[in-house]
């Protein structure tokens, strides 16, 4: 093998010849070379069990030679001709090997994977119309791609149990199940929670959860997204929307430091469902259920649509000239060292820019953001429950966020701060402040997504976009720059929260060149030192490592034991 | 040996020769271990104990003994796939799931001669270096378990079990453990899984070999029932002289399960390839019943492709290569799989011609579509469908186009599953498609196929490609 580097092998794929590392998974190579091979039961981050048998290639190795026969001679290349096995072999779990040839066309490979496909929709029900996974289905892909079209099956199904409550989130239709076993690895494997399993044997297995046990963890309905088939569906999500009706849109999870990678499904406005979305280096292929669920409220009753202003004991809807008009009103009588202003460790890297904007431009005296630090689940949900807390640190230049906030009260209740700006924070829940302390300030400004006793107490209350109605960055507990991007339009009268910043700068008589939120990450490059040189574009879907942080996310660190293993493909 | 006197109606045939049923049926014989020191029992473990661990691997492999569970591997050969260098503890594992149909040698020798069992494990763990061993039986053999525990137990007491075996300094334990009702426990590595506690899915190849990673992933040597007791033997007489009996490259006795339509079923050993099918019925068995006619015979035990009565098989290579009927082939390994089937575990099923052959493949169908694993798609989805069929073909419910289908169904596991088992399924429906279509055709009616035809399908493009 001419120019072979010692861990490298050649390989022959579809007439083809390329180089793999040696271990490479021969369904690994494939897909490096541009050619996918169907399968069910196989997937890189669980164990390989090559139950399915879908992934059923045609494999040949090198002839060996009888004693007192001729070796081989190689070609031109030095590759040697290859001897194809009479049986198929599974690419899933078998490796490449110097010299193999690979067929994943021609006749033994097809009619094995008509084979399959046959026999997998034997007992299936057929009932993709009301079925949730029709549209993202691999059986209906690969009945399409790789099926008879017609079923020569004239017998009784087997009847199994349907509609089984496995656990609070997630449902099970053991008909459609094809037995792959993914969700059992899943649990048994990541989830470290083996409550799935099967019982009976022969066409008659039945995939259960154990008696007296439910599928209960809180990861779940990571085994709703990696079964191939409609088995198993998520209580949230089913019925309520076909998939193909659905616009997909790439962002990060914010209920944590973590940042895990998702995707949320919307339609026309709406949120159906988020799905965690692959990124290796932060939250592998999965997410926690209760980060997952965790988006209902953006369309509740409770969100804000219009600014507020103070009208006796309550409030009246107002437009935001008046909103600013007031603000800068009552601003313009209290000095910069009264002013204090709270934001959000939820909020963006590029509003935090403008939050430093705007401190500097009122010369205010305090700032510091709210603080959420709770427990790590040992998997993917971090200690830091809010998702830019490295963010502050880095823009606003905060090295211990929360320190002030006591100090913010004590300068409230002794008169010595007069007015409080708090931006895209919840003080009365989640800051410890109560409506006693803010009725002592002269003025009190808060924007939010959704109402709360907090705007009770302000004299403006500005509706904020939440974090899928908006556009920035993140950094993520480990120090990685990840972007947020926006699913839906905010409702109503609602602005991004950078939008807020900029019009309060602006209200009170600063005034600047920003029209966008990737203005204000220009900006950043040039004027925060770890941002230099980068742009959204080199950030992209997956995130950029930015700062070091000593953080890791335990979920990560097991995986990456299971591929050092060889366990687990990854 | 000319003093061994045989229960009366119970004595061997004269064309047998018996060495590991020695003691089989044998008048004043017991199970305890007196009774079988007393016969020169353990006294080949003690030989071997004085040997080298692989000069005892030297002796099997000299002696060419192939597995008698059903595939035939050559045991020495197995032996010899433990890793070097390991430094991992080694098991063994006495294969006594004996569940294929038409098979039932290894209960005899554990109901009645238990401790050549255990003095053929002893000699092996040695030869392997395993310090512990199980026997895996069936769940059907609950008698044989109990005479198992207690063979293990006399062992123990006279010092052929525990630490420090016969002064040599090697320790040995056997367990006895008890499988819960599953064919395909049979398969080695689905047992092995089953003694880890799991479900007992077989598991994928490569590794192909236990030995290089069985039990808790350690390097495990799983032989049957009576390929252990052999080693004994092989031991006993050197394996020199063991190859003597039997034919070249199918050395040794066997044990031959005849049953079906025979005038006396039953259990012979035989040199493997010394007797022909022939002498088998009519020799040993007494012969077909009064006025029948030999139909067929699975010559190895359910999963051996059946052989038809009016066939003729090629035997030998080149210059010997000849053509003979059925009553002359020799039961040996090679020659029935020349014949296009296995000599497998041992068990022969006659059928004469009162046998409906439909009848027949839908009660293997039943067999295979009740013991699927139901692990890998092809056996668990084509081994019911199978029998769905064949169910119908018997009722008199199926069409002609039905004999077809199942023999694609068939063609869809072969040689696409986990597991040998798993293919093994479609084995039996293979053949008798291929070797009785016309009397399966025959039990079909013609007239239901419009029952399958939507007319309207035939001018749609139903077809996608």
């Amino acid at each position: 093998m001419s120019d072979e580097k010692p861990d490298l092998v050649d390989v022959q794929i579809d007439g083809e010849w390329h180089q793999f590392p040696k271990g490479t998974r021969m369904i690994e190579a494939c897909r490096e070379a541009g050619v996918e091979v169907p399968h069910y039961c196989y997937h890189p981050k669980l164990s390989s069990p090559g139950n399915c048998r879908m992934c059923l290639v045609e494999m040949g190795m090198p002839p060996r030679p009888r004693p007192g026969d001729d070796a081989p001679e190689p070609d031109q290349d030095g590759h040697l001709p290859i001897s194809w096995m009479p049986r198929p072999v599974i690419a899933c779990a078998n490796t490449v090997a110097p010299n193999m040839g690979i067929k994943t066309t021609g006749e033994l490979t097809e009619t094995c994977r008509e084979g399959v496909m046959e026999l997998l929709l034997a007992n299936h029900p057929l009932d993709c119309p009301i079925c949730d996974q029709a549209g993202e289905c691999t059986l209906q892909e690969f009945s399409v791609e790789h099926g008879k079209g017609e079923s020569n099956f004239r017998e009784q199904k087997v009847k199994k149990p349907k509609n089984v409550d496995v656990g609070p989130r997630v449902r099970l239709d053991d008909e459609r199940c094809i037995m792959c076993s993914r969700c059992i690895r899943f649990t048994d494997e990541i989830a470290d929670d083996p409550v799935l399993g099967f019982t009976d044997r022969g066409s008659h297995t039945t995939l259960a959860v154990y008696p007296g046990k439910e599928l209960a963890n809180n990861y779940s309905l990571n085994t709703v997204d990696i079964c191939p088939v409609g088995a198993l569906t998520s209580n949230d999500f089913r019925f309520q929307m076909r998939v193909w009706f659905m616009k997909e849109v790439n962002t990060i999870d914010v209920n944590c430091a973590t940042g895990a990678n998702i995707t949320v499904h919307q339609r026309e406005g709406q949120i159906y469902r988020i799905t965690p979305r692959q990124n290796n280096d932060v939250n592998s292929d999965w997410m926690p259920d209760s980060h997952r669920l965790n988006f209902h409220w953006i369309h509740g009753d409770d969100r804000l649509t219009d600014p507020l202003v103070k009208n006796g004991d309550s409030h009246r809807i107002t437009t935001w000239q008046e909103a600013l008009a007031t603000t800068a009103d009552k601003l313009a009588g209290i000095d910069g060292s009264e002013i204090a202003v709270i934001a959000s460790a939820r909020m963006t890297n590029e509003e935090l820019l403008m939050v430093n904007r705007l401190v500097k431009h009122l010369d205010a005296g305090h700032m510091d953001t709210i603080p959420r630090d709770g427990e790590s689940d040992d998997y993917l949900i971090s200690a830091d429950h809010n998702p830019n807390t490295n963010g502050v640190k880095l823009v606003l230049g905060l090295d211990n966020p929360g320190s002030q906030l006591e100090a913010i009260k004590k300068g409230i209740n002794e008169g010595r701060i007069k007015a409080l700006l708090c931006l895209q924070e919840n003080l009365v829940e989640d800051g410890g402040f109560d409506a006693e302390t803010l009725g002592k300030l002269d003025f009190f400004l808060t924007s939010y997504p959704l109402a709360n006793p907090t705007a009770d107490a302000a004299d403006v209350v500005l509706p904020g976009a939440c974090w899928a109605e908006k556009t920035g960055t993140m950094v993520n507990v480990t120090g990685r720059l990840q972007r947020l991007n926006q699913v839906v339009d905010s409702p109503g009268q609602t602005l991004e929260p950078w939008e807020i910043v900029r019009d309060l700068i602006q209200a009170t008589g600063g005034g600047n060149g920003i029209y966008s939120a990737l203005d204000i990450f220009k900006q950043l490059t040039e004027e925060v030192s770890e941002f230099a040189d980068l742009t959204w574009g080199k950030v992209g879907d997956l995130g950029v490592p930015l700062i070091e942080t000593s953080e890791t996310i335990p979920l990560i660190e097991r995986e990456k034991e299971r591929i050092a293993q060889g366990i687990i493909v990854g | 040996m000319s003093q061994i006197k045989y229960i009366a109606g119970k004595e061997p045939h004269a064309k047998e020769s018996r060495v590991v049923f020695k003691n089989v049926d044998r008048e004043g014989w017991d199970q305890s271990i007196e009774t079988y020191i007393e016969d020169g029992g353990y006294e080949q473990q003690q030989k071997a104990f004085k040997m080298e661990p692989g000069d005892i691997t030297e002796e099997v492999k000299k002696a060419g003994l192939r597995g008698r569970g059903g595939a035939g591997f050559p045991a020495g050969l197995k032996w010899s796939f433990l890793p070097p260098n390991n430094d991992k503890p080694v098991y063994l594992i006495c294969n006594a799931d004996e569940s294929e149909p038409g098979t039932f040698k290894d209960r005899y020798i554990i109901h009645q001669d238990p401790h050549q069992l255990i003095e053929g494990m002893a000699i092996s763990c040695y030869a392997v270096g395993a310090k512990l061993a199980y026997i895996y039986i069936r769940e059907e053999f609950p008698e044989g378990a109990q005479i198992l525990e207690t063979a293990i137990e006399e062992a123990h007491k006279k010092g052929f079990l525990g630490k420090d075996i016969l002064g040599s300094g090697f320790d040995l334990e056997i367990y006895v453990h008890r499988g819960a009702g599953a064919y395909i426990c049979g398969e080695e590595t689905g047992l092995i899984e089953s003694l880890e506690g799991k479900r007992p899915y077989p598991r994928i190849k490569p590794p192909y070999f236990p030995a290089a990673m069985g039990l808790y992933l350690c390097p495990t040597i799983v032989n049957n029932v009576e390929t252990l007791c052999h080693v004994k033997h092989i031991i006993g007489s050197g394996g020199e002289a063991w190859s003597k009996t039997g034919t070249p490259n199918n050395t040794g006795t066997r044990i031959l399960c005849v049953s079906g339509d025979v005038q006396k079923p039953g259990y012979f050993e035989v040199q493997v390839g010394k007797v022909t099918l022939g002498e088998v019925i009519n020799d040993m068995c007494g012969g077909l019943k009064k006025g029948r006619k030999l139909k067929a015979v699975i010559p190895g035990g359910s999963s051996a492709k059946v052989l038809s009565a009016d066939e003729t098989f090629k035997v030998g290579r080149g210059d010997d290569e000849k053509e003979i009927t059925i009553w002359d082939i020799p039961m040996d390994f090679d020659t029935l799989a020349a014949c296009g089937s296995m000599a497998g575990s041992g068990g022969v099923i006659i059928m004469d011609d009162s046998r409906s052959m439909s009848w027949v493949i839908n009660n293997l169908n039943n067999f295979y579509a009740h013991e699927s694993c139901g692990q890998c798609t092809p056996c668990r989805e084509g081994s019911l469908w199978m029998k769905k069929i064949t169910d119908r073909v018997v009722a008199g419910k199926a069409a002609p186009s039905d004999i077809d289908q199942l023999d694609a169904v068939a063609r869809n596991i072969d040689g696409r599953t986990i597991c040998a088992f798993g293919e093994a399924a479609s084995w039996p429906t293979e053949s008798f498609v291929e070797k009785f279509r016309d009397e399966l055709v025959a039990d079909t009616n013609p007239e239901l196929e419009e029952a399958f035809v939507n007319a309207e399908s035939l001018t749609a493009a139903v077809n996608l490609k």
